[in-house]
């Protein structure tokens, strides 16, 4: 069998039966269980290694032919499959906890599915068609069918289609720019397209402005999934494109262009947190920072760059998991997630409020907790390139570090004769508690995730060598 | 000499169809002209790809038209309101934008084919002014139907040019995907909200 069936076709199909089978408990169970035997079969069995099992010799080949072309994962996909698919196993699992519709199983494995082809597809260009066909698939989990569709999901959806053209384009015309790597207006023309489409895609400012309206908007665990789900595999896509062209490897200015990007993404969304009344608004600037994060991560001129950008990786998946799960369980019982209308709920849901404080500490990078040593790393590097640079991304943590503050003082804010109740089901309190519980594992323990990153350098032949 | 007049032909059609969805309020004509639209870009696309390659593309977009249409002829006459566009409503507006953009396109077109011999002018001029009519009609409207329509003749020019570049077969069944899933999201769009509440429990 190639890993492309086990890892693409397997979860597409999986996805769709349970889309039209399986209802009620039974969909999140299925789906979750899905994703863990993948994310296990990544671990156990190396793509194209030979394991003899007593006298059964088993081999999972790398690739295998569509419509004239390649999808090929290799062995040093594997670690990266795993953990996408133990993260992806974490939502589906949490589905049930957070009451979201019984199609986000379904859609968000097929979702998966597509974007674990993106980074399989050979050229590794044609990702971007992947990516705009998974965002499409996003939009009917935004949107209820009895609820009249919002300005973020137009707006989402047409930045999504945008960046596609654009990243096409710029790849045809990169080749122009290999053959020809001393025309510098080329190359410039080919560098802002380049920018564009990522731009688009990764919610570069000022282009991240659906991200806080479909905080507004849509459900937060689904929001949250996609916030994880899609700028996860628009980095490593990213990282593909500096890897495959020296020429954007080994350029000062685009590596320049990028860290300002990103500090600015970071800068600016940690402010606007700051100044927000409303709950899920804020986790949508929360994401953009993480996003920023990676975005500077990958413009550090620096043998690390691939190293730092995925130690990013596993806490962002855990950190958006549990808080969005958390706002969930709140808007349940809050009409919106406005500060004046989720004010005391400590005292009301104390496992969420707690769980979502300590997911939005993480986020800041708040020592103990899984975000503090991926930013630690990011900050070091960043130390020894330019101070600007530590100095802004300072401020945007702060920002959001504020955010947290004032969102803990509106949850506490109860009154002093009001009791403390427990309103959380056993499934929710549980799984928020393995959330918690792994944010201050990778905190505290964070070599845990070694053998999985490790080895993720390798993806990329000349990144970081 | 014939195919290089029926090009100009389907490049000036394609002028006409993108300039009638962009003004015009009624869904009908904007669908009749989509769907004139992409037997215009077929015939272009045909100029660098194989016939058969072409086809998908007037199959996959008439479709698209088909769901559409039969999505909106399915919602109530309530529905048959103007889209809020936060821009003038105005028909002249528009008419200048689509002017503006003609005139941009018509400067540069001959340089560009300087610059990448070989795509035809025809192709290239026809390509970009549904890529800039698209552009424009996403910046002044926020209507569901009228964004889909102004992705989809974004698109259908930029699958015009990137035909012409690239003819692999899996770029061709993504694209065809893409319009599809932008055809059925659309329609998607277009009901969400028009149903009843109880449909709450059935999702």
């Amino acid at each position: 069998m190639s890993a492309p069936t086990i890892w693409i076709l397997t979860p597409f199909i999986a996805g769709f039966l349970i889309l039209f089978l399986l209802r009620g408990r039974l969909s999140p169970l299925a789906g979750g269980g899905v994703s863990t035997v993948l994310a296990l079969i990544a671990v156990i069995f190396p793509i194209d290694t030979a394991l003899l099992l007593g006298s059964l010799s088993i081999k999972i080949s790398p690739s295998m032919e569509f419509l004239g072309r390649s999808f090929a994962l290799n062995t040093a996909d594997g670690p990266l499959i795993a953990v996408v698919y133990g993260l992806a196993a974490l939502w589906f699992f949490g589905t049930e906890a957070s009451g979201s519709a019984n199609r986000f199983v379904s859609l968000g494995l097929m979702i998966i599915a597509l974007l674990t082809a993106s980074i399989a597809v050979e050229p590794f260009l044609f990702s971007a068609l992947l990516l705009n066909v998974a965002a499409m698939l996003v939009i009917p989990l935004l949107v209820p069918v009895y609820q009249k569709p919002g300005r973020g999901v137009i707006r989402f959806l047409v930045y999504q289609t945008f960046a596609m053209p654009f990243i096409l384009f710029s790849g045809w015309m990169l080749s122009g720019v290999e053959a020809s790597p001393g025309d510098v207006g080329s190359t410039l023309q080919t560098g802002m397209v380049l920018g564009l489409g990522f731009a688009f895609l990764l919610g570069v400012f000022p282009l991240y402005n659906w991200i806080p309206m479909l905080m507004e908007e849509a459900s937060p665990y689904v929001t949250g999934f996609l916030l994880w789900a899609l700028p996860t595999f628009t980095v490593i896509f990213a990282l593909g494109f500096l890897d495959r062209y020296t020429w954007l490897r080994t350029s000062p200015q685009l590596s320049s262009a990028i860290q300002f990007m990103g500090v600015f993404m970071v800068a600016s969304s940690g402010l606007f947190a700051s100044q927000q009344r409303h709950v899920g608004r804020i986790m949508g600037y929360a994401a953009i920072v993480e996003t920023g994060l990676f975005v500077l991560a990958m413009g550090s001129r620096s043998v690390e760059i691939v190293n730092t950008t995925f130690l990013l990786l596993i806490p962002r998946g855990l950190e958006l998991a549990v808080w969005a799960l958390a706002l969930a369980i709140i808007k349940r019982k809050a009409y919106s997630l406005r500060f004046n209308e989720v004010k005391g709920f400590a005292r009301k849901y104390p496992i969420a409020v707690a769980a979502l404080i300590l997911a939005h500490l993480s986020v800041t990078g708040f020592p103990l907790l899984a975000g503090f040593p991926p930013r630690l790393a990011l900050w070091q590097e960043l130390a020894g390139q330019s101070l600007a640079l530590s100095f802004w991304m300072f401020v945007g943590l702060l920002g959001l570090l504020a955010a947290a503050m004032r969102t803990l003082a509106v949850f506490v804010m109860a009154e002093e004769e009001k009791t403390w109740e427990w309103n959380e089901s056993w499934v929710q309190t549980t799984m928020l508690g393995v959330g918690v519980i792994g944010l201050f594992v990778l905190g505290m323990f964070p070599q845990v995730t070694q053998p999985f990153i490790a080895n993720l350098p390798s993806l990329f032949e000349h990144l970081g060598q | 000499m014939i195919p290089d007049i029926i090009s100009w032909i389907a490049a000036g059609l394609m002028l006409v169809t993108s300039t009638v969805v962009l003004l015009n309020r009624d869904w009908r004509l904007s669908l009749g002209a989509l769907a004139l639209q992409y037997m215009a870009a077929f015939w272009l696309v045909t100029q660098h790809l194989p016939f058969v390659m072409g086809s998908v593309k007037l199959i996959t977009g008439w479709m698209v038209v088909a769901i559409l249409g039969m999505t909106r002829l399915g919602l109530s006459t309530d529905e048959d309101i103007h889209g809020n566009s936060f821009m003038p409503h105005g028909q002249w507006f528009r008419l200048v934008l689509a002017l503006v953009v003609t005139l941009v396109i018509a400067g540069t077109s001959p340089r560009i084919e300087a610059a990448i011999p070989g795509l035809g002018l025809p192709v290239i001029a026809g390509s970009l002014l549904l890529i800039g009519i698209g552009v424009v009609h996403l910046g002044i409207t926020s209507d569901e139907l009228n964004v889909i329509l102004g992705l989809l003749t974004m698109l259908t020019g930029f699958e015009v040019l990137y035909a012409a570049i690239e003819s692999s077969i899996l770029v061709a069944g993504l694209l065809a995907i893409t319009n599809l899933g932008l055809g059925i999201t659309g329609s998607y769009l277009l009901i969400a909200g028009t149903s009843p509440i109880e449909l709450k429990d059935e999702i």
